[in-house]
């Protein structure tokens, strides 16, 4: 199968291009860009000429919800909601039912997904047998099996000394760590931003030094063992100024930010709605300035969607006891839009942070459009806006905060492994 | 922000905070409560507002005293009262909150009086009431959480007026557990709504929520400060489960530092009323000199609020003005 991809705006952003001109696909690959193949003969062209044609979005947290939870999601469902929203790779967290701490689960999970043949799924292991936070898993294992990174995604690791051998364990052997800065002990209970609202609201809170408290603990044990370790979920002005201060004295650490987290602040709880009951949980106008800014000056290498599709039994109900979580995966690239419009973001350096970036957290070969690349590619149109709303989204999850807003950024084609796999 | 309480025509829909409430609204409920307050002194303590209307008491969270005002009230309405006392026991069985709401609306309920462990579920039966055409049936807050108390704001706020007449002259002390309590974040609406000239909270920092002085008051951690030259001291109850562990050491030391004295008390104005919600921990909130003294209206508050929550619900469900 050969695309030509013909004149559209193509941005690579690790290549630091971003100019007018057509993309060639054969055999799965990017045969060439700018000038055809010699005896070049498609069999399909794409006129992308109002389009952006960019590398394949890749997410760094994604919720399939399988194995476990499959009254909320399936991996049909959520799969298709990738690709519709122009992500052809990404990563699961291994809170799964039981969780992704052992080799048969993961190979499992990446059978399952690699016979749909959509996007590329790179699970995260857990980094303690049934993220108990009581023995380490058997992270070899776990990475023969197709394990990028081991993590222990929002449930509490509150034993220190564990969490010591567990990076020691991971940098013995050369693993990436990727944790979640949240002191367990200070966000017990807790389900809004320590603040204003919360106080009038009468929420139970979690304050802003659970994140510092534990963003200086993982440091200190980043310095003692030299693991590679990636903070997931940045939520404060706070936590922003700490990983700034520890990229300037080189630690090896990369972060990120969830999306409802760039856009998003506890003000928009407004009367408890449920939807924005997120972890962590939305901060104030100040946190999420500074999230902005470290997202823009590189102290935050990238966006991820935290992708978390939740039934309506889960969120009918009082704030508190609504299951946390956002569906996301389709608003990715419209709400990364988004915030570049609001920032005046170059789109190359904005879609950096979804495609390239990630990439290069995840350790995957991908996310670029050099000669030679997978044909992971993501078409879509800049100025279509489309309104947010539970018939538009493929995930089976309707739960948004965003439901109701139009946004920017249709995605026309997705292309995985030179196949093209979404239309619209 | 929509106010979800009020709806398109301005008029008051539901009851679920004192928050965004206009001044208008709260003087409205707060005069119609007047003549309700005469009719418990006669022999015929009934007025037909709500004949033939039913007022379901849906109380998720146990109370004995907020439950028997409502149906007191509902009844000189002449309303019928439904009590349903649901605990936990409707969770254990599966059912949801809206489920339950559902199967009491097909039982044409006309009044919801909601008392939840939860902040913000009577806004969630409001809106899903709302959001499933149901518009006409009306949510009263009878406690959520620490979110909000409405109708005890309310009576605290015509007790307040039924003593001391204007509000922007008047300097009001709510000490104690302000972190846990809906009872303070009502009142604080309520009175900084009316325009009171000071608003005071006083207490240890561990029993005062982060950024309070955000709902326009002012914090004091020594009670003597905070109660000097005071109209009003509202003491809040302290939970027994508050007393001891991370929040406070002991009772005895809280009573020391919190507790409201006849010898505190001199602080405050020689004419200052002393208020409580009930039901009191004597000897460690108040002292019972204080409680049973001249100083305290603390009985009068519980008769004010029949006829307040008779005004609120006759103003949401009502025929017609009493006469």
């Amino acid at each position: 199968m050969k695309i030509e991809i013909h004149n559209g705006r193509l941005i690579d952003p690790l290549h630091g291009i971003d100019r007018k001109t057509s993309l060639y696909v054969a055999a799965g690959k990017v045969a060439s860009i700018d000038e055809p193949p010699a005896g070049w003969h498609p069999n399909r062209v794409i006129d992308a000429s109002k389009l952006v044609v960019c590398p394949g979005l890749i997410d760094a947290a994604a919720r399939l919800r399988e194995p476990g939870f499959e009254y909320k999601a399936t991996l049909e469902s959520e799969m298709e909601a990738a690709i519709a929203g122009g992500v052809t790779s990404l990563a699961c967290p291994p809170d799964t039912d039981p969780p992704l701490d052992e080799p048969g689960l993961v190979e499992m999970l990446k059978h399952r997904a690699r016979s749909l043949n959509q996007a590329h799924v790179y699970p995260v292991g857990a980094l303690t047998v049934g993220l108990k936070g009581e023995a380490i898993t058997e992270m070899g294992e776990l990475a023969e099996a197709g394990c990028i990174a081991f993590s222990h995604a929002d449930a509490a690791l509150a034993d220190t000394q564990l969490l010591l051998r567990a990076l020691q364990y991971a940098a013995t052997f050369g693993y990436r760590v990727w944790l979640r800065p949240q002191e367990a002990s200070l966000a017990r209970g807790g389900v809004a931003h320590d603040g204003e609202v919360a106080t009038r609201l009468g929420l139970p809170a979690i304050p802003s030094c659970a994140e510092t408290i534990a963003l200086d603990a993982i440091f200190e044990l980043v310095r003692a063992t030299g693991v590679r370790v990636h903070l997931a979920r940045l939520s404060t002005h706070e936590g922003v100024s700490r990983v700034r201060m520890a990229k300037k004295a080189q630690l090896p650490v990369t972060c990120d930010v969830a999306v409802h987290h760039v856009h998003l602040c506890d003000v928009d709880i407004g009367w408890f709605n449920a939807h924005c009951h997120l972890v962590p949980p939305l901060r104030s106008t100040r946190d999420r300035a500074a999230l902005r800014a470290g997202l823009a000056d590189g102290t935050i290498d990238l966006i991820c969607s935290d992708h978390s599709p939740v039934d309506d039994d889960g969120k009918q109900v009082p704030f508190a006891e609504a299951e946390p979580g956002a569906t996301a995966l389709e608003l990715l690239l419209p709400l990364t839009l988004k915030w570049a419009q609001e920032e005046r973001v170059p789109l190359l350096a904005a879609l950096a942070r979804v495609t390239s970036e990630p990439a290069r957290v995840l350790g995957v070969r991908a996310g670029h459009l050099a000669q030679g690349a997978e044909a992971d590619v993501c078409v879509f149109d800049p100025d279509g806006y489309w309104t947010v709303d539970p018939r538009s989204l493929r995930s089976q999850g309707k739960n948004t905060p965003f439901l109701g807003l139009e946004l920017p950024g249709r995605v026309r084609y997705t292309l995985v492994g030179g196949q093209v796999v979404h239309e619209a | 922000m929509r106010n979800p309480q009020i709806n398109g025509a301005g008029e008051l829909q539901h009851l679920l905070t004192l928050e965004g409430l206009p001044p208008e609204v709260i003087g409205r409920i707060l005069d119609t409560a007047v003549p309700f307050v005469s009719i418990a002194e006669r022999d015929v303590k009934k007025v037909p507002l709500l004949r033939g209307k039913t007022v379901f008491n849906l109380f998720f969270e146990s109370s004995t005293r907020t439950r028997t005002t409502f149906e007191i009230a509902a009844k000189r309405l002449s309303a019928d009262v439904i009590n349903l006392n649901i605990g936990v026991s409707s969770t254990s069985k599966g059912e949801t909150l809206l489920d339950t709401i559902d199967n009491l609306v097909a039982m044409n309920a006309d009044v919801f009086v909601v008392r939840h462990a939860q902040s913000g579920a009577p806004h969630l039966i409001a809106q899903h009431l709302s959001a499933t055409d149901r518009a006409h049936i009306h949510v009263i807050n009878a406690g959520d959480g620490r979110h909000g108390h409405p109708t005890q704001g309310l009576l605290d706020l015509f007790t307040i007026r039924h003593y001391k007449r204007e509000f922007s002259a008047l300097t009001v002390a709510i000490v104690g557990d302000v972190l846990h309590s809906r009872v303070a974040r009502s009142l604080i609406h309520g009175l900084t709504t009316l325009g009171t000239a000071e608003v005071r909270v006083v207490g240890p920092q561990t029993l005062l929520p982060t950024a309070v002085e955000s709902m326009g008051v002012h914090v004091f951690h020594d009670m003597r400060e905070g109660l000097a030259g005071c109209d009003v001291v509202v003491m809040l109850r302290l939970q027994s489960e508050r007393m001891k562990g991370a929040l406070l050491p002991s009772a005895g030391e809280y009573f020391k530092h919190y507790g409201l004295t006849v010898d505190k008390l001199k602080l405050a104005k020689p004419d200052a009323i002393v208020m409580h919600p009930g039901p009191m921990n004597r000897g460690v909130e108040i002292d019972s000199a204080v409680a049973d003294g001249k100083h305290s209206v603390i009985l009068p508050q519980v008769t004010f609020g029949i006829a307040v929550r008779m005004a609120v619900m006759s103003i949401l469900a009502g025929s017609q003005a009493p006469a």
